[in-house]
């Protein structure tokens, strides 16, 4: 075509006319810290896992490997875990959380059907670490340090691994298969498990080994003094439970009493009446609000037909009745006694009172510094003594088997540093993904979908579990619900919003777009509009 | 919406893309191969609303019409800072006149295609308000008379934004511009009858009459896809926020799309030879006024004491649509 | 093949035979007839394939034309007066893109005050839009000059208008010679664009051009116009091989040989004063006309050597600049400027008042006796003591200045003949 001179151009000629010139601030693409990722006790990458799984298909395995890199027991969380990560996620500002463990357990319950295996990548080190105690925390150390190549031993006192999560968590809140695969699953890595094999002089066993991970947790329930008849059935809720695992059938008679507000009293009364008590009574010397149970705990024993009594403390114990005072909170929200008893009837009493530590094994270990029954540790992991380091419910931290995995992982990795001589790079992390940070316009409306529960009749007489978990359609859903805070999801938005055309898409998966410098007159428009929350606008140096 | 809505959770059909989805379901911009008709290195504000609604349209209509078609551009702020000698921006075959014509030039262009035995391409006319509502409104109403085969857009920005923001026959009442400054007994714009072209291409009883944001990318191309699958003179009216018109963030420009449906003062709907057939219903509704105070061009609204008494007019006029169009989903009324 | 056809019919008819693909058409009198038999044509099947499109305004119907000749179609309109000034911007925007489009100006008088007969004001009001004008003298030369007009404007790119006294030519029939088919097939290839919107090459037509090469545009536009200096006189050429008879070319020279005094004119009143010119010669009077067929652009060369050797000129036009003096007058003093000859610019037939024979020998014999004044612009026929009665009464209370009084001066000279 014969163009007459500057009446008629080529096209795209305006690509020579480099607006970025323009502007005074540039989009660049970040990551935020998600608020579930942040919470997680065990420093799962929620988001980078719920992102693989919510694709299906091949995603859940993706989706379990990497919740594998962090934490070796999704199915067990997926029970478990009292899902601080749901608290704290951002969509609960938006409808209602994402129900994060659910899909935890859809994915976990997944690898265990279909026999999905991680395997040790890194080449031995030689180095030999034991492990005390076959806990949460024990186990997950030793799950990292076997994956990091190291040889790992552990010792447990008891005759079964598990830790509280068999002699503290009843059968309808873990079955007991899930338990023993994703325990087996950590012994297939080559780690060396000694059962009945309790450690009593540790500084005996430390020259074997070139580090050594304490987690003998809290076994011990703790005890107070209240005033009992010689017939009374006083019996500890922890020993209790932990009977109940090894055969034995506690004796509890028709009308059961369980002195204690945490998640121990809650399971003692379930399990009280799923041994044949009519009634099971938990008496609590404070308020509802304030009892350390979790809501759900509290939930579920109240629809079991669980009993409470607040605001009471119990006396003295008789055989088939307590007598028990009212308490009444004074103005700062104390329980205060007011004087008045009555009686209770009860053929049992047990005590939930709170767990306490065996630290005798630490007799004669130098530099340990113990406080309130618990052992210090730097932020390592490691006590007093160099190359002891310790987890879980034994060290000042808040007690969960999510927050004692997360010490295992985090004990590994300190341990696996100390033993190469080079403490491990600090983790980077980035600020957090608040809700403003998001656009949330651009999440369809979803209501979220909750776990079924086993119908009350199966729930009374049964230890099957009560929460069943998701198919896999609901859990696919679940998943998507997720808003991807602070993290790009490849949703095109920006590429589409540009009125100047200046975001490339790479197309690549794991690297999805770039800012075209060139062309960004910097107005902010893909910050504004990404739903995540994973761009930001930095100002230019002029 | 009219189109199929993708119940997808995450994000659905809300954003432009999505991983999740395969890649004939995702929006024409979401795609690597967009014709980007309306490529880089044009001289538009930064947070151009005009820019991003024409690359949004011709995109859709290059896809839908398998890149056969030719563009006709009246003048003003889209034909200025996409054409300054010796850059074009433009992608596609693209023919500027003048102001008034748009329409009739289309409409030249449409019939040189018909007697060329050559009606596979398709002709797609745009302008901005000016060139629409005002000075090619008599060519406009020609074009839509005749029925020419021609898919007419407006970016509605609501002023002469090229020529430095005077009032048009778009500008909403309040709104200040140029030549409707906030002084006087009536500041800004004044309540007038107002003149709402979609109705009066519906009273021509063209084929296909459409209104559109571009906040709602989706249903934009849609409509323009809806649009071409029709033959005869069709109209496409599209907001189009203009942020150094209105004295807006630059950022917000999606942002305002999205609340001006959301409050009710733009409608969002299609109709075909004259009668309503689809309205995009309102998601979340929100008060005229949290749409207002973004914008400086009714900042003399607020402020103490401010012009509640305006305020509450315009929310009357949103109120109006919503019962008039029967924006609100059902139940919620 | 010979006709005895209305003016109008016999336009139609050669814009058919031309083959155009898109016709936009708004009515103005005294194009009527030209539109609406084109009309017939298209819906008969003559004229296929062709869009007709009936436009809401001539601003809408020059606006089509610009589109269907931007997507490549040969294009026709036409119109008058009013319309063409409501398509003025339309008419510099053609062609400043450089469209080939044809239009047929069917001379009438602008208003205020509305007057629907022909003169030249309408046409004379366009001549610096960048169209090529061609004044047709007859309704044959009307048919010639609309087939030598898209080969022109094609060849060049540049819009023409072809302009026949509106009534005088559009509405008298005459005897034309009209053109077979397979002539103008011959003579008219079909239109190949210089450029046009394509799917297959696109390109951006319509830039926006600042200082830094406006000026060079314009001047490249100007030189377009300049080349038909050159373009007309071989199409013309080739028509005259071609049909077999002399029609267009820049100029029509009649008589000039020996002329003392020549006659310059525009349009269908050059027959009128051929016959005056023939009686006077037969009285030994050495007079010649010069009738100019291409106004813009204007021949400059061509006119100062065919009025080389005259003492006189007498420009008679059918339109002037009010406030500033005649307009082909002012292009002819151009033309001579510097040689011994005087002009003498004569404003004669507007709004359509019918310039007699007896007028014009009337003025002639004026001119030769010397009581024309070549300073000051003459009005033929005007009744000028009407004109002295308002202007005496509009003139109380308004100090006279010696503008005012020379117009006064000027019916008192003038008003001493009426002429018949």
């Amino acid at each position: 075509m014969d163009k007459p001179f500057a009446i008629t151009l080529d096209i795209g000629s305006s690509r020579a006319n480099k607006t970025g010139s323009w502007r005074t601030e540039r989009a660049v693409y970040t990551n935020r810290m998600p608020p579930c990722n942040d919470a997680c006790p065990a420093g799962e990458n929620i988001q980078a896992w719920l992102y693989e799984g919510e694709e299906g298909g091949a995603g859940y395995e993706r989706a379990w490997h990497k919740i594998m890199e962090d934490n070796p027991f999704p199915a067990i969380m997926g029970r478990v875990c009292y899902h601080p990560c749901e608290t704290a996620c951002n969509r609960g500002q938006l409808d209602e959380s994402v129900g994060i463990n659910s899909v935890e357990r859809f994915v976990g319950d997944e690898a265990i059907r279909q026999g999905w295996t991680v395997s040790v990548e890194a080449p031995p080190t030689g180095k030999r670490v034991l492990v005390v105690g076959a806990g949460p925390s024990g186990l997950s150390a030793a799950y990292h340090l076997a994956r990091r190549g190291h040889t790992v031993t552990i010792r447990e006192a008891g005759p079964m691994a598990g830790g509280m999560m068999r002699f503290g968590i009843p059968r309808y809140r873990l079955s007991r298969d899930v338990l023993d695969a994703e325990v087996q699953r950590i012994l297939d890595l080559g780690v060396t498990l000694e059962l009945d094999a309790k450690v009593t002089g540790l500084m005996t066993l430390k020259d074997e080994y070139d580090a050594v991970f304490l987690a003998v947790g809290a076994q011990l329930g703790r005890r107070t003094y209240i005033p009992a008849g010689s017939a009374a059935h006083v019996l500890d809720a922890v020993d209790m439970l932990r009977d109940l695992e090894t055969g034995e059938k506690p004796l509890l008679g028709r009308r059961v009493a369980v002195y204690g507000g945490g998640n121990t009293a809650m399971d003692a009364a379930r399990t009280a009446k799923r041994l044949g008590a009519a009634e099971a009574v938990v008496v609590y010397r404070r308020t509802q609000d304030r009892m350390p149970a979790h809501e759900s705990e509290l939930a579920e024993a109240e629809d079991e037909g669980v009993l409470f009594k607040w605001l009471t403390t119990i006396k003295q114990v008789d055989s088939g009745k307590l007598v028990v005072e009212r308490m009444e909170l004074d103005e700062s929200g104390f329980p205060q006694p007011t004087g008045e008893l009555e009686e209770l009837a009860a053929d049992s009493l047990v005590l939930a009172l709170g767990q306490e530590t065996d630290l005798s094994l630490l007799d004669g270990v130098p530099g340990l510094v113990v406080d309130d029954g618990v052992v210090a540790v730097g932020p390592d992991m490691m006590t007093g003594c160099p190359g002891i380091f310790a987890g879980g419910d034994m060290v000042p931290y808040e007690r969960s088997v999510t927050v004692a995995v997360g010490h295992g992982k985090r004990a590994a990795r300190n341990i696996d540093g100390w033993l190469s001589g080079a403490a491990p790079e600090p983790v980077a992390r980035p600020a957090l993904a608040t809700f403003d940070t998001l656009n949330t316009w651009y999440y369809a409306d979803a209501p979220r979908s909750h776990r079924a529960l086993l119908d009350r009749a199966r729930r009374e007489s049964t230890f099957d579990e009560v929460v069943l978990g998701h198919d896999e359609s609901t859990a696919l859903m679940e998943a998507r619900r997720c808003m991807s805070c602070g993290n790009c999801f490849s949703c095109d938005n920006c590429y589409g919003v540009c009125p100047d055309n200046a975001v490339i898409k790479l197309g690549e998966p794991g690297e999805n777009y770039l800012i075209d410098l060139d062309y960004c007159k910097g107005c902010g428009l893909c910050v504004a509009e990404c739903p995540s929350g994973a761009i930001q606008m930095f100002p230019e140096e002029i | 919406m009219a189109y199929q809505e993708i119940k997808l959770y995450q994000t659905g059909t809300f954003v432009a893309g999505n991983r999740l989805l395969g890649p004939e379901q995702r929006s024409v911009q979401a795609r690597m191969g967009r014709s980007n008709s309306l490529t880089s290195g044009h001289r538009a504000c930064q947070g151009c609303g005009e820019a991003l609604g024409a690359r949004y349209v011709l995109d859709a209509a290059m896809r839908a019409t398998g890149g056969k078609m030719v563009a006709v551009n009246s003048t003003g702020c889209l034909e200025v800072f996409s054409t300054p000698y010796p850059e074009s921006s433009w992608q596609l075959p693209w023919l500027h006149s003048l102001f008034g014509n748009g329409p009739a030039v289309a409409a030249g262009v449409a019939a040189a295609l018909k007697a060329k035995g050559r009606e596979d391409i398709r002709v797609v006319g745009q302008a901005g308000d000016g060139g629409t509502v005002d000075i090619g409104f008599g060519t406009l109403s020609g074009m839509f008379e005749r029925g020419d085969d021609v898919l007419f857009v407006c970016y509605d920005n609501e002023g002469y934004m090229n020529t430095g923001v005077q009032r048009s026959g778009a500008t909403p009442p309040a709104a200040v511009t140029a030549n409707t400054k906030a002084v006087g007994r009536e500041p800004g714009n004044a309540f007038g009858q107002g003149k709402n072209v979609p109705l009066i291409a519906m009273a021509h009883e063209i084929p296909y009459v459409a209104t559109a944001t571009v906040a709602e990318l989706r249903d934009l191309e849609y409509k323009v896809e809806r649009a071409m699958s029709f033959r005869g003179a069709r109209y496409l009216h599209v907001f189009v926020p203009c942020p150094l018109g209105w004295g807006a963030a630059s950022a917000d420009t999606i942002k305002l799309a999205r609340l001006v449906k959301e409050t009710g003062l733009f409608p969002v709907f299609e109709a075909e030879n004259g009668e309503v057939t689809e309205v995009s219903k309102i998601r979340r509704q929100v008060p005229v006024e949290e749409y207002l105070r973004l914008q400086r061009r009714y900042a003399h609204l607020f402020g103490d004491p401010g012009r509640p008494d305006i305020v509450a007019r315009l929310q009357a006029g949103a109120d109006r649509n919503v019962a008039r169009f029967g924006l609100l989903p059902e139940g919620d009324e | 093949m010979l006709e005895q056809i209305e003016g109008s019919q016999a336009v139609a008819r050669a814009v058919t035979l031309c083959r155009p693909e898109v016709v936009a058409a708004y009515p103005i009198s005294p194009q009527t007839h030209i539109v609406e038999s084109l009309s017939d044509r298209v819906r008969t099947g003559e004229l296929a394939p062709c869009q007709y499109l009936m436009v809401e305004s001539e601003f809408g119907a020059m606006s089509a034309c610009i589109g269907a000749s931007g997507a490549g179609a040969r294009t026709y309109t036409a119109t008058s007066s009013q319309g063409l000034l409501f398509m003025a911007e339309a008419l510099f925007n053609a062609s400043g893109l450089g469209l080939p489009i044809v239009m047929t100006l069917a001379n009438r008088a602008i208003g205020a005050p509305i007057n629907i007969w022909n003169d030249h004001s309408d046409a004379m009001s366009m001549r610096d839009s960048g169209w090529i004008q061609l004044y047709a003298e007859s309704n044959q030369e009307a048919v010639d000059l609309h087939i030598q007009a898209y080969r022109l404007a094609e060849s060049l790119s540049v819009p023409v208008m072809v302009c026949m006294d509106g009534f005088v030519l559009t509405h008298a029939f005459e005897q034309v010679d009209l053109p077979a088919q397979e002539q103008v097939d011959a003579f008219l290839p079909p239109f190949a664009p210089q450029q046009m919107l394509d799917p297959e090459d696109p390109v951006t037509i319509g830039a926006m051009v600042g200082p830094e090469a406006f000026a060079e545009v314009k001047y490249l536009m100007h030189a377009k116009q300049m080349a038909a200096l050159d373009e007309v006189p071989v199409i013309a050429d080739d028509f005259r091989e071609a049909f077999g008879r002399s029609s267009g070319g820049l100029l029509k020279p009649y008589r000039l040989e020996g002329a003392e005094t020549v006659v310059v004119a525009l349009g269908s009143v050059l027959g009128t004063i051929e016959e005056v010119v023939d009686a006077m010669r037969d009285e030994g009077v050495p007079v010649g006309v010069l009738g100019i067929t291409c106004f813009r652009p204007w021949p400059v060369a061509e006119v100062r050597e065919a009025l080389s050797r005259a003492k006189r000129v007498v420009v008679v036009e059918k339109a002037f600049a009010v406030g500033a003096g005649g307009i082909v007058g002012q292009n002819t003093r151009d033309a001579t400027r510097g040689l011994p000859v005087e002009v003498y610019d004569v404003v004669a037939g507007l709004g359509g008042r019918p310039v007699t024979r007896a007028s014009l020998r009337g003025l002639l014999d004026d001119v030769l006796a010397g009581r024309i004044d070549p300073q000051r612009l003459h009005f033929l026929d005007l009744d000028f003591a009407l004109v002295q009665r308002e202007l005496e009464r509009s003139r109380h209370g308004r100090r006279p200045g010696p503008h005012a009084e020379n117009i006064l001066r000027d019916i008192g000279t003038v008003a001493s003949g009426a002429y018949e």
